[in-house]
């Protein structure tokens, strides 16, 4: 029978050499390709716009990115979009799913409102919150500071940054919420009332029941939303197109500034370059999470 | 003695449940206002693009106003408009396109990573998983000029194998939860039958899994109906898919909020279904089981 079973699985490698193939192959191209392509132009001299500057171009790109005040305005502006998204989808997410773990009258009409941004597209949802929401003549915040008879606020130009938060995290506060629900829907309520019997007011209950069950559909919330994050664009091509000055161009803007809208080939690739870069360093993080994750 | 002690305290046990039983209510009725409130706020800019869509374009621009007559005008404009069509015929092209494909190829490698696992599976998974980090931008100029040379630049073929790519690493990780809860035995007699690996997958697998691959597709087809980068970079007019239409109407001259509220809806509203419905099990397959 053992033996059996250990053959079955030499013939077992073969199958599943060939039973992935397809999809290894493909996602290896579709990385290795324009991986080497990006490195390859980064250390060119190639604007679309001058064909005769073509030539090896060293270090140059990358120096002058890394002299460039937009690269490092660019990743601070990266790295407050994504840690203040985080920090507001995972800590309003726990909130809320545990608010919609309650049972009240129609509570599942409202969790469906509630989830529903995550299914909208994000340039629709740039432009609704542009034009409907923050217009400082029409919006309705306008609309309603004014009714409280504050002053009417133009949000792009004095709180670029945090508009374009607010509109991301309303996109992805639902995404925290949905799995979050999920989650908190397998806490056993027996050990719920076991504590309370002993006196644990609802404070207690959420941090020493509650969060720790948590722990890894948070975990999972914040891999899934690192991934779309880090490389935010729709919303601020639609809306700021990352003005005023630099105050919106995250590292995704400005690789699309450098390369479609200079025609800067060489410093858009070191860009690239610099992204991904950047990428793998979270992305060591994320996987040793959840590895660590898988394992249990 | 039990008699006479529980009648005793009777009057007084009924009070006390009484008020428990009145701040309790009190309670709930809070949690049903607070619950309310948060899931109206939350889904406002949705319900008011729906609304403005039904207004003049007058009334869109005048003061907020729950009270008008609805007019289907902008409806009528937005299909009128040759381009909406187009548009969402892109949309669903591209989106269902790439998903039969991204399953295609993912349902052999799931099916070889929950039912012959080596040692390798997991880094494999995880390995797919990481190229979704690799920022899309990061790639755009290689892919930009790739496309140009093979005159995909603007075409529903190259965004459609755009699309596979991207959502082939969690369709295989969604596939893969699936497709691990499923009881070996039920593949292994199937074997005993003499079942090929593709009878296996096609007679047994498929059917067996099909919530699951469903709920896959589904995602697969909301990721790549709101992708908004790759549509933006690679296409222009002829391939252009809804975001991109929706984008179009970023421009101050070009803007009629009525009308782009009405066409955002009719671009929202079937994928907005398709995700109330499957929500469950979506969530089921993206966090490798580990919340159930």
């Amino acid at each position: 029978m053992n033996k059996t079973r250990a053959s079955g699985r030499t013939v077992g490698g073969l199958r599943t050499l060939s039973l992935q193939a397809p999809a290894v192959t493909l996602l290896l191209l579709w990385m290795l390709i324009p991986l080497a392509m990006t490195v390859w132009f980064s250390f060119q001299r190639y604007n679309l716009l001058m064909p005769g500057m073509k030539g090896f171009a060293g270090t140059e790109n990358y120096e002058y990115l890394l002299t460039d005040p937009a690269l490092w305005s660019a990743m601070g502006t990266t790295l407050l979009l994504v840690g203040w998204v985080l920090a507001i989808t995972v800590v309003g997410g726990t909130l809320l799913a545990v608010l919609f773990q309650q049972d009240f009258f129609g509570r599942g009409v409202a969790r469906v409102l509630a989830i529903s941004p995550f299914f909208v597209m994000p340039t629709v949802s740039a432009l609704v919150w542009k034009n409907m929401m923050m217009h400082p003549a029409n919006g309705v915040l306008a609309w309603m500071a004014e009714s409280v008879g504050l002053p009417a606020m133009d949000w792009f130009s004095s709180l670029p940054l945090t508009s374009i938060i607010i509109i991301v995290s309303w996109q992805w506060l639902p995404f925290a919420l949905l799995i979050l629900l999920t989650a908190i829907q397998s806490l056993d309520d027996d050990q719920v009332e076991a504590a309370r019997m002993d006196g644990a007011g609802p404070i207690a209950i959420f941090f020493n029941i509650t969060l720790p069950h948590l722990k890894r559909a948070i975990s999972v919330v914040i891999m899934i939303e690192m991934i779309f994050l880090l490389t935010v664009f729709a919303e601020i091509f639609v809306t700021t197109s990352g003005g005023p000055g630099l105050a919106t161009t995250n590292l995704a803007y400005l690789i699309y500034i450098r390369a479609l809208l200079d025609f800067d080939v060489g410093t858009a690739s070191a860009g690239g370059v610099i992204a991904i870069i950047l990428a793998n360093i979270v992305a060591i993080f994320l996987v040793r999470m959840v590895a660590k994750n898988l394992e249990d | 003695m039990t008699t006479t002690l529980s009648h005793k305290d009777a009057p007084m046990d009924a009070a006390r449940g009484n008020a428990a039983l009145r701040s309790k209510r009190l309670r709930n009725l809070g949690i049903a206002v607070l619950g309310w409130s948060v899931a109206l706020i939350i889904f406002f800019p949705i319900f008011w693009m729906i609304l403005t869509g039904f207004k003049t374009e007058a009334e869109a621009i005048a003061e907020p106003s729950l009270f008008f007559s609805p007019t289907l005008e902008n409806y009528h404009d937005v299909q009128a408009r040759a381009g909406y069509f187009n548009f969402a015929w892109n949309s669903v092209v591209v989106a269902f396109g790439s998903t039969l494909l991204a399953l295609l190829i993912a349902i052999p490698s799931a099916y070889s990573m929950a039912f012959l696992p080596t040692k390798r599976t997991k880094g494999t998974l995880l390995w797919m998983l990481s190229t979704k980090m690799l920022p899309p931008v990061g790639v755009l100029v290689p892919i930009y000029l790739i496309f140009r040379d093979l005159g995909l630049l603007d075409t529903l073929t190259g965004l459609t194998i755009v699309y596979t790519l991207m959502n082939l690493p969690i369709v295989v990780w969604m596939l893969y939860t699936f497709f691990k809860d499923l009881p070996q035995d039920i593949l292994e007699a199937g074997r005993m039958d003499g079942a090929s690996t593709l009878q296996e997958i096609v007679y047994l697998l498929m059917p067996l899994t099909l919530p699951g691959i469903a709920s896959t597709g589904l995602l697969s087809v909301i990721l790549s109906w709101n992708e908004s980068f790759w549509s933006l970079n690679l296409t222009t007019s002829q391939a252009a898919p809804l975001p991109a239409y929706i984008a179009s109407f970023s421009s101050p001259e070009g803007l009629f909020w009525a009308k782009l509220s009405a066409a955002s809806t009719m671009a929202i509203a079937p994928i907005l279904v398709f995700g109330w419905l499957t929500q469950k099990q979506m969530v089921r397959g993206l966090t490798f089981g580990a919340v159930k």
